[in-house]
């Protein structure tokens, strides 16, 4: 039979020598980087105490206070111009359209400058007849950073949110209006349970940039990480030291953020 | 007093005018069914009853209540969205494509209306939402995802989701359109059964056997105006109109 005449005939596996081959060449290269890292001139030995470094720490905290909260804030503000993109009030939706235009189309960098600087422009933030207060005072480096992340977060939001809305079938809406439910309920437990699968991943990717984001507000001297980083070696002069004990907390970040990240889109996969 | 008045019912898409001044009414316990070629602007009629369309001109009442208006000092005052959610409480719908919600167990999916709009304890909503799954003849099925479900179980599913609003009356836009020919008849029989218990019922079908055997009354549409109504046997049987005759000609 023909299965037997096979079985008597030897076999000889497929050989892949460029596999081996291109394998042992990222090996090699992997070595020279790691022998190069021991060859260079940085005190490894010093990095773990920059790492634990009382200002480091509170650069840390500085950060993930600022990612966090210019990121929650981003994503409320992102939901209410969304809905405002989708409603039916013409003024509404050129209102977004004109609002996702200029803080998307803005360098970061830039917003947060401007923020800092705005007592040059207004010696004061008020509201006649409710309420007046010096904007020096009120504009830390802290809300120029917040505004600056979060107001440019904000724009990217609205349009994965309007996406994730817009991603979830009109008959899911007719189905919830069917039983009697109001536009808010619909929202709340129809739509936007299911527009989560599409807003969650892009989500996650943008606050992973966030977090590495808050490294623009160095530049107006708010302590997060890289200024932390850089107060430590103005006194040590180790530089590099500093600056890998701080991207050693940028990988940690980033990390846990992935993994949670991880989990919520599972929590909203599909069934 | 008729359960559903519909008085000069029009509806333009642009402008293209769909329905063309429809009269209908349907009385207490009457099951009406709806036929008609496609594009007759049957579910657009369906739909302005739930006040998913809003009408351009006529009237429409459901149970003495104009639909989508507030009647008061002799004017009629135009709702907001809110308050014809309340409106369509009493009203409940079957749609073609099921549109069960993908995220809830076919079991939260009936429970959904009566604890998030009616605002009833769970408890209590899930005994009647489970004796209401096992109406439908899913009962072992209460804890499966729509997506685990057949097409017929799914309508059935849609059909419970409905009636634990406890609505005064039901309406059905091809139930059975989107189903394979063999889930065709667990969902016919389901609607059966819920028109002998009484219940008011606007269907639109292509499903003739149903017409005839479960009908109080149908009513023939064509390019949005009643061509032709009456009893079962009077209209599919014995139909007086050209357009009437040519269509059965083809279905039947
Ligand atoms: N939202 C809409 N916008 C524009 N035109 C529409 C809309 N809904 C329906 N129409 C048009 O109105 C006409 C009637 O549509 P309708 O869905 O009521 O017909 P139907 O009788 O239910 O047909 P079918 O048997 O195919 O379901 C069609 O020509 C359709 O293209
Ligand atoms: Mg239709």
């Amino acid at each position: 039979m023909a299965s037997d005449v096979r079985s008597d005939l030897e076999v000889v596996p497929l050989r892949h020598p460029w596999r081996w081959f291109s394998g042992a060449v990222i090996l090699l290269v992997i070595v020279g980087l790691g022998w190069a890292m021991a060859e260079a001139q940085i005190q490894w030995e010093d990095v773990p105490g920059f790492f634990t470094h009382p200002v480091m720490l509170e650069g840390l905290l500085n950060t993930i206070v600022l990612a966090v909260a210019a990121q929650g804030g981003a994503i409320v503000l992102g939901v209410i111009i969304a809905l405002m993109r989708l409603s039916a009030n013409p003024v509404a939706r050129w209102f977004a359209v004109g609002y996702i235009w200029l803080f998307r189309g803005l360098p970061v960098l830039l917003q947060i400058l401007i923020w800092f600087n705005l007592a040059l422009v207004f010696q004061n933030i008020s509201i006649p007849m409710l309420f007046s207060v010096p904007t020096n005072v009120v504009m830390t480096a802290f809300v120029a950073a917040l505004l600056g992340l979060g107001l440019n977060e904000s724009a990217y939001m609205a349009e994965i949110v309007r996406a994730g809305l817009s991603s979830v079938d009109p008959g899911q809406t007719e189905a919830a209006k069917s039983i009697g439910m109001t536009p808010l309920t619909t929202l709340r437990r129809v739509v936007l349970p299911q527009a989560m699968r599409v807003i969650i991943p892009p989500t996650g990717n943008n606050f992973i940039n966030m977090i590495k984001g808050t490294s623009m507000a160095s530049v107006i001297a708010f302590l997060e990480l890289i200024h932390a980083a850089n107060n430590i070696s103005s006194r040590n002069l180790e530089i590099m030291e500093t600056l890998f004990a701080a991207a050693a907390w940028y990988l940690v970040m980033v990390s846990l953020a992935s993994i949670g990240q991880h989990y919520l889109e599972r929590a909203y996969g599909p069934r | 007093m008729a359960l559903v008045e519909a008085v000069g019912v029009r509806k333009s898409f642009g402008h293209t005018e769909v329905l063309r001044g429809i009269d209908l009414t349907v009385d207490r316990g009457e099951v009406v069914c709806l036929l008609g070629p496609s594009g007759a602007g049957k579910s657009t009629f369906l739909r302005c009853v739930n006040h998913l369309e809003t009408i351009d001109a006529g009237r429409i009442w459901v149970d003495g209540v104009p639909v989508g208006f507030r009647s008061s000092g002799g004017k009629l005052f135009e709702l907001r969205e809110r308050e014809v959610a309340a409106q369509r409480r009493d009203v409940g719908m079957v749609f073609q494509r099921f549109n069960l919600f993908p995220h809830r167990t076919a079991l939260e999916n009936v429970m959904e209306g009566p604890v998030q709009v009616l605002g009833r304890g769970r408890a209590e909503v899930r005994a009647e939402s489970l004796a209401l799954l096992e109406r439908v003849g899913l009962a072992e099925k209460s804890g499966s995802y729509p997506a685990q479900l057949s097409g017929g179980q799914q309508q059935r599913v849609a059909i419970a989701r409905a009636l634990a609003m406890k609505p005064k009356l039901m309406l059905f836009d091809e139930p059975t359109s989107a189903l394979d020919p063999e889930l065709v008849g667990e969902v016919l029989d389901v609607m059966t059964s819920l028109a002998r218990d009484g219940m008011t019922m606007i269907v639109v079908t292509h499903e003739i056997g149903f017409a005839r055997s479960v009908a109080d009354r149908v009513v023939f549409l064509v390019d949005g105006a009643v061509v032709e109504s009456g009893t079962p046997s009077d209209v599919l049987d014995n139909p007086q109109q050209p357009r009437t005759q040519q269509f059965l000609a083809k279905v039947l």
